[in-house]
């Protein structure tokens, strides 16, 4: 297993670099700098502030000193927020992004794995068809849609939530956007757990197990569950990537103060140096999680782990 | 018997389990979190709420370009000059000051007062700031506001000396500035917050990090608590400012809204007493629902079209005007935008001190139709025709209004045989692009730094490089411009930089199209504030019913 963990570790370091370098020039190629507005600089303005970035140098020297940057552990200074160096607004950023994402996924699951197991015992019975429609409303409505219209009807109309804003990081902020984060994950989990339920309550052993006389309950909890779930944990990678990825978003519509929100605002700004920190938490954190996920396979699936 | 062993008819676990898995999944999904009380905390007293429209980019005042973030330092920093509750120039950290015959000497008297630590502000601590200002290490955005004194613009681009900055502190109380020219908006522009005091002691000090909330020190009337991110920046009432006892209240907090719908909803649930901006598209509603608390008002800027002037065929003045007579702002006012904006016909919006009325375009009050006609006709002589048509590319920077405004004009243009095309891209490639002279037509706006025509005219002089996106070159409108720099009578020099705004009106190297408004929600209860152009509004002069 140690042997496994550090083969991907291992794996995982080139594939940072290479992520690095391609968001690197990527960033560069695009059209329009981080010093480009309504309010053209003078040119001798410009090249100060060129200069004062190490943006006058050749690409390649600035990308070597990017790396060694980050060797020193200095993501550089943000070009926009210039009060923070990009490591302070990661810092700054992580905790509310880790606990609405980590919130997301465990809400996703729990409801989700809890829906869709019901739905395939109940199959094709009202609470089933419900439970589907409900699920496939959950996947259609994107993200954007879903948290304004969760925004107004209970934080405008009924005032029961905050619109919107983080206060102190109190609970009452964070159900709202873990909820519009959670929501399209919860539908898909519950759709692909009935699908996987179904197929293993009809499978032989469950038959077996059945004709043997053991109770529903622990033939639904101690067997058909166990195997049901693999998909769903095989998911997991995928899941994981696309909270992050979905908090983006929610973030920026609730105003979360998350790293997702310095993503989209560091973009449009072509703040190289945030952007750049941003991507590397998020390609770190989905190699980890993706990692964990294996993991967590291995263990469910035997098969698997003889195979490692 | 539990919910989770209850049984249906089948024997199998019933959906009422469901609402002990969401309670489950509720509870795992705060895990982390600092869990705080239910229901919404009451509002304390003496605390003003504000949603701004974008992120603080500092709060050192010599790295801010934005008009979100000059907010905050207005209530942080006092400058010489200052805005008064109308958002006019008053004293400030200056008491007072006379100014030489020659328009060019400036003596300033400080006030007696101190920065928040109790250090005494000197005259040292602003010629300081404006050497670290215009120093080129620092790359400081805005430092070319300050070419206005002498030797400022060498030191900044390398050619001069720090010592030959003629800003001097005669004694600790006394600071004598020298410029380059006369300029009657010297005292206007000292509002900046590029002309922003900073306290030597800390900065020298604490280096970059003097900004922290920790380290923090200003001369203003609040100073920074706390700033997180994309969330708020927290102000605390400054004890030591010289006329604390006149402040309302006690704190400041800037929400940080991207999203305006979402600033507006926090405003419409009474979580905020001002939303600096509202969503443009929600005005009848917001006309209907929240009539008492919507602020329009004019506001100096001008929305506009650019012509490439140095390429063909907008170096040609028929058809510049031609394209310019051929749109009807009213109609993109009243029917395309409906929040307030008012038509333009001159580059300098009604209202700007030290002015006159502005010059306009010479067909403002020719029916629309008759426009057309002359428009069609000046085509015809600029060699256009239905065989030959002039076609060309209008480019705007993403955002849905410079959609709308764009296919209403492409629209008028057609009317009189006209093809243009449409191309958006966002805002840092449009503006990359313009400063090449990489387009043909272009949507650009221009909001004024200071209360003065020369803020918006200087657009279109020759020599002011890049910025003069048309690369409108006029040796007269040049000549004018500079004459009205050398004068001192304001009358006179108002007379002199409307003949070059006529000038400008009458080669129409820029098309207007509307001046902007300033449009936000303002709580009924709040007292103290009052419309003004340049939308300034010092908390410190803002309290509550």
């Amino acid at each position: 297993m140690l042997r496994f963990i550090l083969k991907r570790l291992m794996i995982a370091v080139p594939t940072l670099l290479v992520i690095i370098t391609v968001a690197f020039f990527m960033m560069r190629i695009a059209p329009g700098g981080p010093f480009d507005s309504e309010r053209a600089l003078p040119p001798e303005i410009e090249k100060n502030i060129l200069a004062a970035y190490n943006l006058d140098k050749p690409l390649i020297d600035q990308y070597a000193l990017y790396l060694g940057g980050i060797l020193h552990g200095d993501f550089g200074p943000s070009f926009k927020i210039r009060d923070f160096s990009v490591s302070e607004l990661i810092l700054a950023g992580a905790p509310a992004s880790i606990q609405l994402g980590l919130a997301a996924l465990i809400l996703a699951l729990s409801v989700g794995v809890t829906l869709g197991t019901l739905a395939a015992l109940h199959q094709n019975e009202a609470g089933d068809f419900a439970v589907m429609g409900v699920a496939m409303v959950g996947i259609v409505i994107p993200n954007f849609v879903m948290a304004p219209l969760l925004s107004l009807v209970l934080g405008v109309y009924w005032g029961i939530l905050p619109t919107s804003g983080w206060g102190d990081g109190a609970l009452r902020y964070k159900i709202l956007p873990i909820f519009a984060l959670a929501l399209p994950q919860i539908a898909y989990i519950a759709r692909l757990t009935r699908g996987s339920m179904v197929e293993v309550l009809r499978s032989n052993f469950v038959r077996t197990a059945r004709a043997k006389g053991l109770g529903e309950r622990l033939v639904v909890m101690r067997h058909t569950l166990k195997a049901g779930l693999l998909p769903v944990v095989s998911y997991l990678g995928p899941a994981a990537a696309a909270v992050t990825t979905g908090s983006v978003v929610v973030e920026t519509i609730f105003a979360v103060p998350g790293i997702g929100t310095y993503f989209v605002n560091a973009a449009l700004n072509r703040d190289y140096p945030v952007v750049m920190g941003v991507v590397i938490v998020y390609a770190s954190l989905i190699i980890l999680l993706n990692l964990a996920v294996d993991l967590l396979y291995g263990l469910i699936d035997p098969k698997l782990r003889r195979a490692r | 018997m539990s919910d989770q062993t209850k049984r249906t008819p089948q024997g199998k676990p019933g959906f009422g389990a469901l609402g002990r898995a969401l309670a489950f999944g509720l509870g795992l999904a705060v895990v982390g979190g600092a869990a705080g009380p239910w229901a919404p905390a009451a509002q304390a007293a003496g605390v003003l709420r504000i949603g701004n429209d974008g992120e603080p980019q500092s709060m050192d005042p010599h790295f801010v370009s934005t008009v979100q973030t000059s907010r905050l330092l207005d209530d942080m920093y006092l400058a010489l000059v200052t805005f008064g509750a109308k958002g006019e120039a008053i004293p400030g950290a200056a008491e007072r000051w006379t100014i030489s015959p020659d328009g060019l000497t400036y003596t300033f008297t400080l006030r007696d007062h101190t920065w928040s630590d109790g250090t005494p502000v000197t005259a040292e601590d602003f010629v300081y700031s404006w050497r670290r200002v215009l120093d080129p290490a620092m790359g400081a955005e805005y430092a070319s506001l300050a070419y206005i004194i002498k030797g400022a613009e060498a030191y900044n681009s390398g050619q001069g000396k720090v010592e030959d900055v003629a800003a001097k502190a005669l004694d600790a109380k006394t600071l004598e500035v020298t410029l380059t020219s006369p300029a009657p908006y010297f005292l206007a522009q000292l509002t900046h917050q590029v002309f922003m005091p900073v306290p030597k002691h800390v900065v020298e000090k604490y280096g970059r990090d003097w900004t922290k909330p920790e380290t923090f020190v200003v001369n203003g009337a609040y100073k920074l608590a706390s700033w997180l991110p994309n969330v708020e920046a927290k102000l605390v009432k400054n004890e030591n400012f010289y006329d604390a006892k006149d402040v309302f209240f006690d704190e400041v907090i800037y929400y940080t809204y991207e999203d305006r719908t979402a600033m507006q909803k926090r405003y419409r649930a009474g979580e905020l007493d001002i939303c600096r901006e509202i969503a443009s598209e929600q005005i009848t509603w917001l006309r209907d629902n929240l009539a008492d608390s919507l602020r329009i008002a004019p506001y100096a800027g001008i929305y506009d079209y650019a012509f490439n002037t140095t390429q063909k065929p907008f170096d040609d003045l028929r058809v510049r005007q031609a394209l310019t007579m051929a749109v009807d702002v009213e109609a993109i006012s009243e029917k395309v935008l409906r929040t307030g904006e008012l038509p333009a016909w001159s580059f300098v919006p009604p209202g700007v001190e030290n002015y006159t009325t502005p010059a306009t375009v010479a067909w403002k009050d020719v029916p629309f139709k008759e426009r057309q006609e002359k428009a069609r006709a000046l085509l015809a002589e600029a060699g256009f025709s239905k065989d030959k048509p002039l076609t060309f590319t209008l480019r705007y920077n993403t955002s849905e209004n410079h959609k709308r405004v764009a296919v209403a004009i492409a629209s008028m243009w057609k009317q009189i045989g006209v093809s243009v095309e449409l191309f958006n891209t966002d805002g840092k490639i449009h503006y990359a692009d313009l400063k090449q002279k990489a387009f043909q037509v272009a949507r650009e706006g221009w909001i004024a730094d200071y209360n003065d025509p020369q803020s918006f005219l200087f657009k279109m002089e020759g020599k002011t490089g890049p910025l003069n996106y048309s690369g409108y070159d006029n040796p007269e409108y040049n000549a004018l411009m500079d004459e009205g720099a050398l004068t001192i009578d304001l009358a006179k020099r108002a007379e002199i930089l409307k003949k070059a705004e006529a000038l400008a009106m009458r080669d129409v190297p820029v098309m207007p199209i509307y001046y902007y408004v300033s449009k936000q929600l303002v709580s009924p209860k709040l007292v103290g504030w009052h419309d003004n152009a340049l939308d300034k509004h010092v908390t410190r002069f803002l309290s509550l019913k």
